[in-house]
């Protein structure tokens, strides 16, 4: 696999807004993954696959500045990643609202828009039109004003998205957004995120565990198990001897209909391929 | 219960003009604070400072110390062991649990010791609002101030902070700073509300109003607003209606507190099946 941007036009190499170089991660003694080199352009999609324990989200954490990688570094825009990057947006894995938070969907925007800033709490028109102008791009305006707590996790996740996008981020970090989501609404987060990245060229680094619902939509997979690693596009990855390999041991990946199912996981590794 | 003709009222209304000044700026500052309280869901941490601050000023009497400083210091104790070793929710409830019956003892204690008036001895734990003179009342006041503008400073920060810590984090919000601060401007608050309402009734003028305002509104503006109108309501109302009888004021505010809560979740509940 490599770990080179794959043909984008002869003059279209722009500079990466996220390079990760000799990244090693460990947990006490033992070793994650070593070695992972990664940049991601501009605009490009890549999905983090792996099952629990291999360290995808705290390649994300690293990303955001909130964890250093035990080895390796990791540049966010040409810069060492530090936390609070004003062009980095982030998406947390999924946690409904409780019933009663003091949030309506439009609170939960605007503090992606203004909640850093320090000062009486007023928020200038400027805000309000950027906090609007976010609920309308995710399809929100509906139900803005209803209590967070008691917006479907569809809806919540909507509102994640406008949050995420409310610095008009150039790199877009989502842990496992379309988790406990139904299948209409993991299409239409997904769909928002892509669309973000092709219109205004938002590099997305995706880590979930069920490729299937953005299957149509990564450009490459970072794919990571039993302490090794494998990059490329999801046809270069998603094959039976890439991920057996991989493993180690015997794996077979099935596609029909456009999804991916893989089989013969080892039982502690066990994630997305199981779903049919 | 007002038992006394409206001339006397008018003159009782003078002499505790300080009390009521002080019930005003703390009915605003505990409905403000509270809004963060409930955001940070440490209900039961105001209660456990306010047992030590009670233990502090209880120590300040016993030794002809300054009251409210004996509290403060107490005050700060507290927010402080809670602060650093309940970061948990879970850790902190154990924490607060541990604490609190030890600051209460200690107080008793004290005041077993302490051998002036015995009237200066409940009042800390049930109030004693009007005895507030004219320092006293500048240092509440003075106090609610640095609360009040600190507050306002940290406002949107703390509020992200508290509801979507993750991401707040992410953006670059100081979470350990603000939750140091946060606890000091609490403990603060607290030593100040022990002196008006008492350490065992704190919780009426710092949970209760906000508790009542989350049950009609989920606006940020709204919530914080309508909490300290409830605060303000119900520690300047307490007094008006107590001055004219024999009972104390405490009971009012709780009352009155108490009844504005059940009012607003009648109304919180009928706007919840209406939707």
């Amino acid at each position: 696999m490599t770990t080179e941007p794959a043909a984008g036009g002869p003059a279209a190499t722009p500079s990466p807004v996220l390079s990760i170089r000799g990244g090693a991660l460990r947990v006490r003694d033992r070793e994650l993954w070593s070695g992972l080199d990664l940049d991601v352009r501009p605009g490009e999609f890549i999905a983090v696959l792996g099952g629990n324990g291999t360290g995808k989200t705290s390649l994300l954490r690293a990303m955001l500045g909130e964890r250093r990688l035990d080895e390796g570094t990791v540049l966010v825009g040409g810069h060492a990643a530090h936390r609070g990057h004003r062009r980095i947006g982030y998406i947390p894995q999924q946690k409904i609202a409780a019933p009663g938070t003091p949030l309506r969907g439009r609170d939960l925007v605007a503090l992606g828009v203004n909640g850093t800033r320090w000062g009486p709490p007023i928020s200038t028109r400027g805000d309000r039109e950027r906090v609007d102008a976010l609920l309308a791009s995710v399809g929100a305006e509906g139900y803005a004003d209803r209590p967070l707590g008691s917006l479907s996790g569809g809806e919540q996740q909507r509102l994640r998205v406008a949050q995420a996008l409310a610095d008009d981020p150039t790199l877009l970090l989502c842990d496992e957004p379309l988790m406990s989501l139904d299948l209409q609404h993991q299409r239409a987060v997904s769909e928002l995120i892509d669309a973000r990245r092709r219109e205004h060229g938002t590099a997305v680094v995706f880590v979930t565990h069920d490729i299937n619902p953005v299957l149509g939509m990564v450009d490459r997979v970072l794919y990571l198990a039993q302490g090794r690693f494998t990059v490329g596009t999801p046809d270069e990855v998603l094959r039976s001897d890439v991920l057996t390999r991989l493993y180690g041991t015997p794996v077979e990946v099935f596609r029909s209909h456009g999804r991916v199912v893989v089989v013969g996981v080892p039982e502690l590794e066990h994630h997305h391929e199981v779903t049919a | 219960m007002i038992t006394v003709d409206p001339g006397t009222y008018v003159q009782l209304l003078a002499l505790v003009q300080n009390s009521i000044i002080a019930a005003a700026v703390l009915g605003v500052v505990g409905g403000l604070i509270g809004v963060f309280v409930m955001q940070r869901d440490m209900a039961f941490a105001v209660h456990g400072i306010s047992e030590l601050s009670f233990a502090g000023a209880a120590a300040a009497l016993l030794l002809g110390l300054n009251v409210v400083g004996g509290s403060i210091i107490g005050s700060l104790i507290a927010a402080a062991l809670i602060g650093v070793l309940g970061a948990k929710a879970r850790d902190r409830n154990s924490i607060i649990g541990v604490l609190m019956p030890f600051g209460l003892g200690l107080g008793i204690l004290f005041l077993a010791l302490y051998p002036g008036r015995s009237g200066n001895k409940f009042g800390l734990l049930t109030g004693q609002i009007i005895s507030v003179d004219l320092p006293q009342l500048g240092l509440l006041i003075g106090i609610s101030i640095v609360v009040l503008v600190a507050l306002l400073i940290v406002w949107r920060p703390l509020t992200f902070d508290s509801l979507d810590a993750e991401v707040a984090s992410a953006r670059g919000v100081p979470s350990r700073a603000l939750s140091i601060l946060f606890m000091t401007l609490l403990g603060l608050t607290v030593a100040v509300s022990v002196q008006v309402i008492g350490a065992l009734l704190v919780m009426a003028l710092l949970v209760t109003p906000a508790a009542a305002a989350l049950r009609v509104s989920s606006s940020p503006v709204m919530v914080p607003v309508l909490s300290m109108v409830f605060g303000l309501v119900s520690a300047v109302g307490g007094i008006l209606l107590a001055i004219g009888g024999s009972l104390p004021i405490s009971p009012y505010i709780t009352t009155i507190s108490f009844a504005i809560y059940v009012v607003c979740r009648i109304i919180g509940s009928r706007a919840r099946v209406a939707r």
